[in-house]
């Protein structure tokens, strides 16, 4: 039908609505982590969006995959979902063929595969994998959607992420000043620019907000932590 | 230079039908071969669900649309899955039967082993969540918002799963036009009073309910209120009438 | 029977020369070795029976069960080898939430027999498989219609008021001919299938056994279960004042 003979109803739609299935959906969120030399601390805020809408302000995007390695993810929540049961097995599977329990690089090298197994349907997540390695050295995997993976000593990824990750840059990673001398971060200073840099997103990012949940991996253990962000 | 005569002339080329007046195929070949229904055809609207002290209320009107004609006005979308679950659905009403079938059969498959054991409401969660992914993995997705509702562990449960087979659980879960209007609403009235009792909490389902009402031109006043209490289990109130106040509105300058 | 099949007993896919097919006869003696079980339909509902033979002293109570649910208003009880039985009872669970999926209303026990009896034929037909070596016995309460089937090992089925199968079918059923079965409620009727298993049970042979007794009927709303405690317990007492009053009158001729 051309548009000449097509009668013009300004109220009305005159061409048949077409919906399209969009399998993907962005819900938000944020994942900061970074490492030191004998601990790893990651930090994802609580709230899971979508567009304009806040589904929930508490829901936890850490998942500990073994007791020294943790995976936030933040992206399409359902894929997030899938992707992190089917770990859940794999790392079962895991402990259970080889009677013991997957080290941080393997976690790290699995989630790549993993990924890249999907490569043409993605999991559309972003992914920041933190552990202790085998000298118990704080180590951060961040990954695309697709299982490009690199290691890092911080990270920040999600919705907030290109907006954190030169602010890290700057603090952690000591870039663009001048007479510094090069120093390892603290455990303490760690986690208070964690709180900080989640305080500055979100102000600035709609779908980061509400609080996070931190995680603290030590030789000792995980601990966790929850801080609390601005709701609106 | 020689060459070779075609194969025969004004003929079918070699492995085609004869074509008695050449015209061209009228028909055009569809592109896409793997052209699932994508849209939801028959449609329900919001559905609003609160955890008061002791459990958890569904709320859920019974119009079906058909776009924007109120075709079906007696669709029942909250049911009783077992003694302790309660499922509600917004969207394709099609698609909740179907669903609503199959978790039926579940729930009759279970019964007959006779073991005591009955599908508890995290598990009916996680495993809708499990279908709805699938189908939406398939490109053929089940177009709807569901919400469970239970009680597990004595603890009140209210999750809810839509057509990506996106999850989550909270205190306060509304779908579709509810999700903007209703809950900003309830969770206001959680944030002041966090431990509301059954009578405010339907009370306040039903305010949610009425301005649904006045704002959301799919909805209906006849609605099903679905309970689960620790206490008391299952039950569905219904038919139920929103209250309405029109006179109001002639205070409003658009009128 | 012959004892020695002459070479017509080694497949189901052959008939001997006066037309006879053994290995389905086989699979009826496996049944006659097995617990009893009967099934008794009165005015308002049918009451299945079985008589466990328990094997061991270790077995937990309560295991390897006799009497199953196939739907909400169908129960299945059977004698004969329970591995056989339980995919008969996966069979016609199937065919029920079939009929379902597909209806959308539960499956009638006339149409589930057929599915099932000829399921059991079919395995009377071919060399490859062995008949199941079980019978069973279907029961239903439907829209106010008690109705019970009995499947054998052959695929043909029967219906009756009353019914047996297992190792005492026949004093069974001599003692289920003496009541007016179809004028009896359930209650009634469970007392009488627990005195009728409690009285062909074999104490020598068999030393101990369960009663398992279930009902579909108007009391319990169309759905089939096991029978209440209460009813069960009155069930087994009146069983067990019958054997007693027996064996006191046994006395007394001599």
């Amino acid at each position: 039908m051309s548009l000449a003979i097509r009668p013009y109803y300004p109220d009305y739609s005159t061409v048949p609505t077409q919906h399209h299935f969009n399998p993907y959906a962005d819900n938000g969120g944020s994942i900061v982590a970074i490492a030191g030399n004998d601990f790893v601390i990651i930090g994802a805020d609580t709230r899971l969006s979508a567009g304009f809408s806040i589904y929930t302000r508490e829901q936890n995007k850490l998942f500990s995959l073994s007791g020294t390695t943790v995976l936030g993810c933040s992206g399409c929540w359902c894929d997030t979902l899938t992707l992190t049961r089917i770990l859940k097995s794999r790392m079962q599977m895991y402990q259970q063929e080889h009677n013991k329990v997957m080290s941080t690089e393997a976690c790290a090298q699995m989630l790549s595969t993993m990924l890249y197994y999907k490569r043409f349907f993605p999991y559309y997540i972003s992914n920041v994998l933190v552990g202790l390695d085998n000298e118990g050295k704080g180590c951060v995997y961040s990954y695309d959607p697709i299982g490009h993976c690199e290691k890092a000593t911080y990270r920040a990824g999600g919705s907030a992420g290109a907006l954190l990750q030169p602010l890290l840059d700057n603090q952690i990673g000591q870039k663009n000043m001048l007479n510094v001398k090069p120093e390892s971060v603290t455990k303490e200073r760690a986690l208070s620019i964690i709180k900080d840099v989640f305080i500055s997103a979100a102000e600035r990012d709609i779908y980061t907000g509400d609080s996070i949940s931190i995680n603290i991996i030590t030789k000792d253990g995980i601990t966790q932590e929850t801080f609390e962000l601005r709701k609106d | 230079m020689f060459s070779a005569p075609p194969f025969w002339e004004n003929g079918p080329a070699p492995g085609n039908f004869y074509n008695f007046p050449n015209l061209q195929p009228q028909v055009q070949q569809p592109q896409d071969f793997r052209q699932h229904s994508q849209s939801p055809v028959t449609t329900s609207t919001s559905l609003v669900g609160i955890t008061y002290d002791k459990g958890i209320l569904v709320a859920g009107d019974l119009l079906a649309s058909y776009g924007s004609l109120a075709r079906y006005r007696n669709c029942p979308r909250i049911v009783k899955i077992n003694e302790n679950i309660i499922l509600g659905a917004s969207g394709d009403y099609a698609d909740f039967q179907y669903v609503k079938d199959f978790v039926e059969q579940k729930v009759i498959s279970e019964e007959c082993l006779d073991d005591g054991l009955a599908l508890k409401p995290k598990s009916l969660y996680c495993w809708l969540t499990r279908i709805l992914y699938n189908r939406r993995s398939k490109m053929d997705p089940l177009w709807n918002n569901f919400i469970v509702a239970g009680i597990q562990d004595g603890q009140p449960f209210l999750g809810t799963v839509d057509k990506h087979g996106t999850a989550y659980a909270d205190k306060v879960i509304c779908t579709g036009y509810g999700a903007h209007i209703a809950t900003p609403l309830l969770r206001d009235s959680l944030d002041k009073n966090p431990q509301l009792n059954l009578a405010e909490a339907k009370a306040l389902i039903e305010k949610c309910l009425e301005v649904l009402y006045y704002r959301d031109a799919r909805s209906y006043p006849k609605y099903q209120l679905g309970i689960i209490d620790v206490e008391q289990g299952v039950s569905i109130e219904g038919p139920l009438e929103v209250p309405q106040k029109w006179e109001i509105a002639y205070h409003s300058k658009r009128f | 029977m012959s004892s020695i099949g002459t070479g017509y007993d080694l497949s189901a896919s052959q008939f001997s020369p006066d037309g006879r097919v053994f290995q389905v006869e086989y699979a009826m003696k496996a049944v006659e070795n097995s617990g009893t079980v009967l099934g008794l339909k009165g005015s308002d509902g049918i009451i299945l029976a079985a008589e466990k033979l328990i094997l061991s002293k270790l077995h937990e109570p309560g295991t390897n069960q006799r009497i199953f649910n196939i739907d909400k208003h169908i129960g299945m009880a059977f004698s004969g080898l329970i591995a056989d039985a339980r995919q008969v009872v996966q069979i016609a669970r199937r065919e029920a939430a079939d009929y379902r999926q597909q209806y959308g209303v539960s499956i009638p026990l006339k149409y589930l027999n057929d599915r099932v009896s000829m399921y059991m034929h079919a395995y009377t037909l071919y060399s490859a498989i062995r008949p199941y070596g079980c019978s069973v016995i279907l029961a239903s309460y439907e829209d106010g219609e008690p109705t019970m089937y009995t499947i054998d090992p052959s695929g043909v089925s029967y219906g009756y008021h009353g019914c047996a199968t297992g190792k005492a079918k026949q004093a069974a059923k001599t003692e289920i001919e003496k009541l007016k079965v179809s004028q009896l409620p359930c209650r009634e009727l469970a007392k009488e299938a627990a005195k009728i298993i409690y009285l062909v049970h074999d104490e020598l042979k068999d030393k101990n056994f369960e009663l398992e007794l279930s009902w579909v009927c108007k009391e319990s709303n169309g759905l089939h279960q096991k029978v209440p405690d209460n009813v069960y317990q009155e069930a087994e007492r009146a069983a067990k004042q019958a054997m007693e009053a027996d064996s006191e009158s046994d006395t007394d001729d001599l």
